[in-house]
């Protein structure tokens, strides 16, 4: 929802990251204030992951250029798990599989170090147990998925739901979720998306990147952007979603390359 | 005239030889002094002292040691274990106690038995168990066929330890016994690091699972002080016709010390054995693991884990020697090696013609922590039969950095993440631990092994 003279949340500006010596992002802009939720767009290879991770710190990408202001800190200057402490999360489009850390070790682990970022007690295994349980509900995911390892042998549905599990624990400021909604069936889908509803306010926000109209039925965003080579090429409502839909990218790359607007 | 020159090299090569031949043959007169009345063991530390002298301290130009430099050994002089032994008192051992086998133990002290720290009430009347200078009369008999007898008992370093055989902990579990009590063999090295002469300690153990008994079984390794000292153990354990032993091997040696050891097991007909090794002490430490096959049918799982960090050195030397149809082996071996440590890794199974249908899976993962760790993995299969079911693998790699990225991603401190991931790793063999308190004392050392990394919160 835009909220008049709501804070900025985050802050982008002209961002540039390469992969080794190769540019991936070549100027992205965005802005996102509390309470809204924003959906990026784009075809594969347009940037949009590598968007979110250098959001998220990954080391594989070297910021080249721009700034990041995150609730008024300099985000790039952050540790990623300094970043995920002060209130970023990404559900990642590719959740890794980590054999042998248990579920549930690792979601306490996480949970206790945000925890002592606040300057608050950590949580007891058993104190613990009657939170993530109660959290479970809202993913509705089995309690038998806390005893085994981490993602290992998840479905893709499933591995998609512990991660909105994750993000329904930390309740990120800002939750980025890169194509969550892949791969999943109608019933994952409502799942899914009724998870992150639940999770929305006004003091937070989402980026959902997607490649699907599909979703923004049920997560319904305040602006749709859309990427091309590194780049937030169009910015529109979510009434965008529905062309891009029916006549796919060419035309926005298009006017975009002659700087027309259609 | 004939001149007869030699090049410095080959001088510099004899002396070389010299040198290690002085020094067994000090090992051996060192060894000798541990005192023995009884004369059927006087003559098998006889026919070992000839076995000895037969050989040549090895080095690394013997192909079964070619990682393993022991010329860290070569200059460390040795003694014998001080007499009276050094009186340690319960407390003192606390932190080597596991609550299930308080009463079902067998402590001893630089390799001599401790009757005051040990307590087997715990356990059945029928077992036998004790140590060997004590345990008299037809007890004492009806383990004496089984006393060295093992194949690759002339190995070196293995007869080494019978010629100085007096004290052993000794265990037979009777025909149809089946114990649920854990029965811990506790080995305890007492030197301090201002101690000037370093010890020769050669604990012994010898089981016999006769037919159809079952024991679990820990062999723990520990030290109290931070001195040197060498510890050439011997082990050997005979499993009966569909008899079961779960053998868990910890050695946790002081951070000076020497270690070689052997395991030796004679499987019979239908039996099975699984043998937990975790090797974590030690500057220099060597495992030989050997499985002899004597009947149809056997199943054996080694599961294996070498924690090192600084400059340690450990190896584990395994065999497995197949020689009737279908036998089942499992073999997990994992290696965590930082900072400048060198893990080795030596596995032979051998499938001749007369293993059929035997089922043999193999596995060395190794985790390399720094980029000046170190390992050299070496499976060995030969294979004659033509019938059989046989893989092995090794793998070598880091901590993954997505791995740690994800971790991260989610709050969690870049060093937690290290150490939840190298535990994760750990927890494979750690869990396969019956007991649960070993299980959670292991987990701890893995979690609290400096490694550069802090102490995991969890
Ligand atoms: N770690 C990497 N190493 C090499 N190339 C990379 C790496 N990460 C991203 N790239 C490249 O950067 C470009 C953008 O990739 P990115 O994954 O961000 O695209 P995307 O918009 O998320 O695509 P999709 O819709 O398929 O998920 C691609 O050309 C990709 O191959
Ligand atoms: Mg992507």
């Amino acid at each position: 929802m835009i909220i008049d003279h709501s804070n900025v949340i985050l802050s982008v500006k002209n961002l540039t990251a390469n992969v080794d010596e190769t540019p991936i992002l070549k100027g992205m802009n965005l802005e996102v204030k509390a309470g809204e939720i924003h959906a990026i767009m784009g075809p594969n290879g347009s940037g949009k992951s590598t968007f979110s991770k250098v959001l998220a710190g990954h080391p594989a990408y070297q910021v080249t250029g721009g700034e990041v202001i995150f609730q008024g800190q300099d985000l790039l200057a952050l540790e990623p798990e300094e970043r995920a402490r002060s209130g970023i999360f990404l559900a990642f489009q590719y959740p890794l599989e980590i054999p042998g850390v248990s579920n549930l070790d690792f979601l306490r682990v996480a949970y206790n170090s945000k925890r002592k970022h606040q300057g608050l007690e950590e949580v007891d295994a058993f104190d613990f147990d009657e939170l993530i349980r109660e959290k479970l509900g809202i993913v509705k995911m089995d309690a038998s998925f806390l005893s085994r390892s981490v993602n290992e042998g998840f479905s893709g549905g499933e591995k998609k739901r512990n991660e909105i599990l994750q993000m329904a624990l930390l309740e990120p400021k800002l939750a980025i979720l890169d194509e969550t909604d892949s791969g999943l069936d109608i019933d994952a889908l409502r799942i899914v998306a009724g998870g992150v509803n639940q999770l929305s306010n006004p003091e937070n926000a989402i980026v959902v990147i997607t490649h699907y109209q599909r979703l923004l039925e049920y997560i319904v965003p305040d602006y749709i952007h859309v990427t091309a080579n590194g780049r937030i090429i169009r910015t529109g409502g979510k009434e965008l979603a529905l062309e891009l839909e029916e006549r796919g990218y060419d035309w926005v790359l298009e006017a975009a390359a002659t700087g027309v607007a259609s | 005239m004939s001149l007869q020159v030699s090049s410095p090299s080959e001088s510099a090569l004899s002396t070389a030889a010299e040198k290690r031949a002085i020094y067994l043959a000090n090992l051996l007169d060192v060894s000798k002094r541990s005192p023995t009345t009884s004369p059927w063991l006087k003559e098998l530390r006889d026919h070992a002292t000839v076995r000895v002298q037969e050989q040549t301290f090895p080095t690394t130009r013997d192909e079964e040691w070619r990682f393993t430099d022991l010329s860290a050994l070569l200059q460390t002089p040795l003694v014998a274990v001080e007499q009276p032994v050094v009186s340690l008192s319960l407390e003192a051992i606390a932190p080597f106690i596991l609550p299930e086998a308080k009463a079902s133990q067998l402590v001893f002290v630089n390799g001599k038995y401790a009757p005051h720290l040990s307590c087997v009430t715990d356990l059945p009347e029928a077992i036998v168990i004790g140590n060997l200078s004590t345990l008299a009369g037809t007890d004492g008999e009806r383990l004496r066929p089984y006393l060295a007898q093992q194949p690759g008992a002339e190995e070196v370093f293995t007869a080494l330890n019978t010629t100085g055989l007096s004290d052993a902990a000794l265990v037979l579990v009777p025909k149809g016994v089946a114990i649920d009590t854990p029965i811990h063999l506790l080995f305890i090295a007492t030197a301090s690091n201002t101690a000037s002469n370093t010890a020769l300690i050669q604990p012994r153990v010898l089981v016999v699972a006769e037919t159809n008994s079952a024991a679990t079984l820990i062999e723990d390794y520990g030290a109290i002080g931070s001195g040197t000292y060498f510890n050439n153990s011997v082990t050997e354990i005979w499993i009966a016709e569909n008899a079961q032993v779960n053998h868990t091997r910890v050695q946790r040696d002081g951070h000076h010390a020497f270690h070689i050891g052997k395991t030796a097991v004679s499987q019979a007909r239908t039996s099975r054995y699984t043998c937990n090794a975790m090797s974590m002490g030690a500057q220099l430490s060597r495992h030989h693991l050997e499985i002899y096959q004597t009947g149809e049918q056997t199943e054996t799982t080694l599961n294996g884990l070498t924690l090192l960090h600084g400059d340690q050195i450990g190896d584990t030397h395994s065999a497995i020697a197949l020689t009737h149809p279908h036998g089942t082996t499992r073999q997990l071996h994992k290696c965590i090696i930082d900072d400048r440590a060198h893990a080795i890794f030596n596995g032979k199974v051998f499938v001749p013609k007369a293993a059929q249908l035997t089922d043999a899976g193999q596995l060395n993962r190794n985790l390399l922590l720094s980029s000046k760790a170190r390992v050299d993995t070496k499976p060995q299969l030969e294979i004659v039969a033509d019938n059989v079911k046989c893989t092995h693998g090794a793998t070598v790699g880091q901590l993954e950095a997505d791995e740690v990225f994800y971790l991260q991603s989610r709050g969690i401190d870049v060093s937690d993440a290290r150490q939840l991931l190298v535990y994760a790793f750990a927890f494979e063999v750690i869990d396969q631990i019956a007991i649960a308190s070993l299980r959670r004392t292991l987990a701890e050392l893995v979690q609290c092994r400096s490694m550069g990394l802090r102490k995991a919160k969890i």
